[in-house]
């Protein structure tokens, strides 16, 4: 099963002739995913060759999402064009049908993501990120950035706002492995929440244990926490990053009015372990108390 | 949980995050806190009603810009500090002044002043009006509801974070598709919602869907109004704001470059900057490298924790070199950190996903040789991820004496503690 990717996602790459592209579709490949075309509408009707194994495969490059999806039952595409054309980009794959949208590209403006969140939620299309390094659910299929080689498949479920951390994390609890590992992304308006991914790894079977890892600012793990309190029943072990930060400067009233919350790390770890949660000081605590849950 | 968390309860510190916690959401500053005078003028932009206003930096600026802003037939100016903070009239940053002369001596008077930590360099001298009423409006990003909200009151003035707490009722949240924006019905809900008088709300609408056009046309992600008044000749005219525009949007906008402050209150934070370094200041011993913002925020942690047992170190620093880090990028960073005379020891700490293990190693090798005998003090590197064995192997052979190699974070934050401490 795993949440949101599987090893039957089919896989288009909207900016696959892009050196970016490029580079992260070979690692895609090379991870098993099934990356069954990319979409550039100067390039329609040709492909890129990537290594595969000992040889080689052609995928093909298609000039729209509508058309790639036509030609290969698409189901899942990730974004790695320029901040300026990722709204266009969004969209298209939106209005093109496929469920499920990753956009790693870093730097999009918040008003773009804004407009795009708008009009895929209006579709029921999910959207990961942006800026975000995507998901993996290992040995079945890698969309985005994520190091496939960390470790493979197993019974915890991951999510997180940070790249690296995620990483580290993986890492830490790599003689376990992972059912999937969701990157949501850090900016401001993300399509993929904790609190979604947490709902989606309560209902996956090959989930055991969740591992949520937040981050100062914000009050979107004071919110999670609220969620698992309602509605999860699968152990979760918590992590935010932070604890020792410096109270910084603020600046006008909007942002504190609308804020339940006083963003430290200590606020959200007392709100994560009031619903339950177990959470570390540490990336290592961490796993330590994932450890002790799953042996 | 202690608290309920309502509709409007969801930016969390959204806007003002902590320092580090700003540096963690953004690689580079992508936010950008615009001066009250910069929010004036774009405001006037865009056909907001405000009141004349003309920066100054010393008080012979002030006395000119007063002539020119006072009517001949007598009248008031104020003179207001231009900071990046709140409660400055409580400071004593904002005064009345009756002439030139007593402008450019308020304006003495309030340059250089401290407010919170933040030095005024600019005040603002402003036309006085004639007050009846003070409405607060602010529109900014909704981050769990991942769309936009209205907030507006009729109680506007100085302590609208006490009654948001005090009397919620008071302040009406209005949600607003960022499709759509504030058109004239939207415009019209949130001055029903917050209760404006018949007479005043047609022109408080209006001012409403100007405020619009600037949160949309200058990519912004907050536009607060406080206080939006009502004159006694019955204007009503936006007297204070502030803005703050997104800096990812800047390729949109050439003219946004120069609306961005430059100056940091820290010279290393200062040099970071010019140098396009994700750095920010701490009080410590312990240098920090690391890549990626949550791993660098998580390194802080270990650090500080490791810090207990050898004498209470604490971490000295911010410092994420992002994906890919160049030798280049290495060198700056250490640079940057080995200058600062609080540091005793750096911890570079590196989970290589994309960014290769032995590009870092080379990286490290290659700064230690660029900075040659600046380099003084002892580093511990961990190394983990993609090509982690090449880059292990690469500062092995090098045998930088300065340079110690941890097998774990845990390890790494504890061998640096100790070098700190024991140089301390």
């Amino acid at each position: 099963m795993a949440i949101f990717l599987t090893e039957e996602s089919k896989v288009i790459v909207q900016g696959m002739t892009g050196s970016e592209g490029q580079k992260h579709t070979t690692r895609m490949l090379a991870s098993g995913t099934n990356v069954v075309g990319g979409v550039n509408p100067r390039k329609a009707g040709t492909s890129v060759t990537f290594p595969a194994g000992e040889g080689t495969v052609d995928v093909p490059v298609f000039g729209t999402v509508a058309d790639a999806l036509e030609k290969t039952g698409a189901d899942v595409s990730v974004i790695f064009v320029p901040p300026a054309f990722t709204k266009a980009a969004v969209i298209e794959a939106v209005d093109a049908g496929v469920p499920l949208v990753v956009i790693i590209t870093e730097g999009v403006p918040v008003a773009d993501t804004a407009e795009f969140f708008a009009y895929a939620q209006d579709k029921g299309v999910r959207l990961v990120g942006p800026n975000c390094p995507g998901l993996i659910s290992p040995g079945k299929s890698n969309v985005g950035i994520i190091p496939a080689d960390i470790t493979g498949p197993g019974r915890i479920g991951l999510v997180s706002k940070s790249g690296t951390l995620t990483y580290q994390m993986m890492y830490e609890l790599r003689d376990f492995g992972f059912s999937t590992a969701v990157g949501i992304g850090g900016d401001p308006i993300i399509g993929t929440t904790h609190i979604d991914a947490l709902a989606a790894f309560e209902a996956d079977p090959e989930t055991e244990l969740i591992v949520m890892i937040g981050e100062i600012g914000g009050d979107a793990e004071e919110r999670a926490a609220a969620f698992i309190q309602e509605n999860v029943t699968k152990p979760v072990v918590g992590y935010v990053a932070g604890f020792t930060a410096p109270e910084g400067k603020t600046m006008g009233h909007a942002g504190a009015i609308v804020s339940g919350s006083s963003g430290t790390a200590q606020a959200k770890k007392e709100a994560l372990e009031a619903a339950g949660v177990k959470v570390g000081k540490t990336p290592s605590e961490t796993a330590e108390l994932a450890r002790a849950l799953l042996s | 949980m202690s608290r309920d968390l309502g509709p409007g309860d969801t930016l969390g510190r959204a806007m003002r995050p902590h320092r580090a916690a700003r540096a963690v959401d953004e690689r580079k500053p992508d936010q950008v806190d615009l001066f009250e005078y910069q929010a004036r003028d774009i405001f006037e932009k865009h056909g907001v009603p405000v009141l004349g206003g003309i920066v100054a930096t010393t008080p012979e600026e002030a006395r000119a810009a007063a002539e020119r802003l006072l009517p001949a037939e007598g009248g008031v100016v104020v003179v207001k500090a231009q900071v990046k903070t709140g409660g400055r009239g409580k400071a004593g940053g904002v005064k009345l002044a009756r002439s030139a002369d007593e402008a450019a001596e308020k304006a003495g008077e309030i340059l250089g002043m401290d407010i919170k930590g933040h030095t005024v360099h600019r005040v603002m001298i402003a036309e006085g009006a004639k007050i009846a009423t003070e409405y607060y409006f602010s529109l900014l990003l909704d981050r769990a509801e991942r769309r936009y909200l209205a907030m507006a009151s009729v109680e506007g003035g100085m302590e609208i974070e006490q009654l948001a707490v005090e009397r919620p009722e008071a302040l009406a949240r209005v949600a607003v598709d960022p499709r759509t924006g504030i058109d004239a019905a939207k415009a019209q809900e949130i001055v029903e919602a917050a209760g404006f008088d018949a007479d005043v709300a047609p022109k408080v609408a209006d001012v409403l869907q100007k405020l619009w056009t600037v949160y949309r046309d200058e990519d912004a992600t907050l536009v607060e109004v406080n206080p939006l008044v009502l004159t006694e000749d019955g204007q009503v005219v936006a007297l204070d704001g502030k803005v703050t525009l997104d800096a990812n949007a800047d390729f949109r906008h050439e003219d946004h470059a120069a609306l961005e402050d430059k100056a940091a209150a820290d010279p290393l934070e200062a040099r970071a900057k010019e140098k396009d370094l994700n750095y920010v200041k701490l009080d410590g011993q312990v240098g920090i490298i690391g890549n990626g913002a949550g791993l660098v925020m998580s390194t802080l942690d270990v650090v500080a924790y490791a810090g207990e047992a050898h004498g209470g170190v604490k971490p000295a620093n911010f410092l994420d070199i992002g994906g890919g880090a160049s030798a280049a990028v290495m060198a700056a960073g250490l640079d940057i950190i080995l200058t600062d005379p609080q540091v005793k020891s750096v911890f570079v700490n590196v989970f290589g996903g994309i960014t290769a293990c032995d590009e870092v190693a080379r990286g490290i090798v290659e700064a230690l040789r660029i900075l040659g005998d600046e380099a003084s003090k002892p580093l511990v590197v961990r190394l983990d991820g993609n090509n982690v064995a090449e880059g292990r192997a690469i500062l092995a052979e090098a045998a930088h004496p300065l340079v110690t190699l941890a097998e774990t974070m845990d390890g790494g934050a504890d061998k640096a503690a100790e070098l700190a401490h024991a140089a301390a």
